[in-house]
């Protein structure tokens, strides 16, 4: 079974008071993989950090968060103003879930063929949804917010999740520096897969800083073609601005069918329901560990597996 | 009915397979079944073929293939019938955020 580390944080529920929904963002367990891990020596651990319980089921809490705040505190979000910005799901589904604790107005671009599990979702706490191009996936998505939003400037607060350093910052401020903590400094590893970017940016800048010698490993799928949702393909998709490939040690790539394999495995043998990107990390996280002699390899779940229970990889 | 004359499809290529089209971004090709109309449309542009389909020369399970609004895996799989004029989509997944 996957434990917690001791440094973990204590249960967020306490008798002391009561808490804001958004104060519940971050401070994720660290989980040790175990069965998924069982043919790497003892000299090697590989552990997960649990984004997908985040009170919006995803990573995407904390960037969201982040880019609420910034445009609130500079006054670039004004109260009259409805935040928009193009999303696969999971930063529409945060920035839904934020806007509705914090009454904000929320309006987000999304490609038609997302998930009814993802759409309903963010009906629910009423999103209005621009529904975009299958095939132009959410590259169109992202053109269509940027003319409406040239079109008119004051309406909306557009925090562009794939250009704005506040995505990066989140994960400098918090994830980078949870999982020095929960780790004791010991991370030697840190590998996760490219979206936004800003999880490998934010992160990585925050463990290089603790020790430049750590090695930050990016991945992408395989392919153009490929059933990783929420990964970049970065050859063949619009390079977010927050991308600097040079600061990753190495690069790597995950097929589709080894991302899936690993979703199955996660939730059958460490009871760790979790979309394809996370399948996608760990697949990816092991192949590095099983390289090493000695190392603690960190990497992230990036997403609940409710949201793809009609998808048909899971038999 | 059908008529004597071939089936004429039209393919929608998503974006992050065109570069492997010369950048058509709609293909037209003669087939009677989505099976007919891929393997058409492979053999014309062969870079797409490992894209669609896997080691086995069978469609990967994650590519998503619409005939009008329909998902294919809702109807008869890749032996999907075709009429002259059906829109074939190759619909990707959804990257980043």
């Amino acid at each position: 079974m996957p434990s917690l580390p001791t440094t973990s944080s204590p249960p967020s529920v306490s008798a002391q008071s009561p808490a804001d929904l958004v104060e519940q963002i971050g401070d994720t367990p660290l989980l040790r993989l175990d069965a998924v891990a069982a043919d790497l020596p003892d000299t090697v651990t590989v552990y997960a950090k649990a984004e997908h319980l985040n009170p919006g089921g995803s990573v995407k809490d904390r960037p969201a968060l982040a880019m609420v705040r910034d445009g609130l505190e500079r006054g670039a979000f004004g109260r009259d103003q409805t935040l928009i910005d193009a999303t696969s799901g999971n930063t529409g589904i945060a920035y839904a879930m934020i806007g509705a604790a914090l009454g904000l107005d929320v309006t987000l671009a999304l490609p038609e063929n997302a998930s009814d599990e993802r759409k309903k979702t963010l009906r629910a706490y009423g999103a209005e949804l621009l529904l975009t191009d299958p095939m132009e996936g959410t590259d169109g998505a992202q053109r269509h917010v940027k003319a409406l939003v040239e079109a008119e400037p004051d309406r909306y607060f557009y925090p562009d999740q794939y250009n704005n350093d506040a995505n990066a910052q989140a994960h400098y401020d918090g994830t980078g520096r949870e999982i020095l903590e929960q780790t004791d400094g010991r991370v030697t590893h840190f590998v996760t897969g490219l979206g936004t970017t800003g999880t490998f940016m934010g992160v990585t800048r925050r463990l290089k800083e603790h020790r430049s010698d750590i090695q930050c490993v990016a991945v992408q799928p395989d392919a153009p073609m490929h059933g990783m949702e929420g990964l970049k393909h970065m050859d063949t998709a619009l390079v977010p601005g927050l991308y600097d490939s040079s600061v990753a040690d190495a690069h790597r790539t995950c097929t589709t069918e080894a991302a899936f394999n690993m979703t199955r495995r996660l939730a059958r043998e460490e009871g760790l329901l979790v979309g394809p990107s996370a399948g996608a990390n760990v697949a990816s996280a092991l192949a590095v560990a099983r390289s090493l002699d000695a190392g603690v390899v960190v990497t992230i779940l990036c997403d609940t597996g409710t949201r793809y229970l009609s998808d048909d990889f899971w038999e | 009915m059908p008529t004597t004359e071939a089936t004429t499809v039209t393919i929608r290529i998503p974006t992050p397979l065109r570069s492997a089209t010369d950048g058509a971004s709609t293909v037209e090709v003669e087939g009677t079944t989505v099976n007919d109309a891929l393997r058409t449309l492979v053999d014309r542009y062969p870079e797409l073929k490992d894209n669609l389909y896997n080691e086995d020369d069978e469609l990967r399970q994650f590519v998503n293939i619409y005939v009008g609004d329909d998902d294919i895996r809702f109807g008869d799989g890749v032996e999907t019938p075709l009429e002259g004029g059906d829109e074939v989509s190759i619909v990707p997944s959804i990257a980043g955020g």
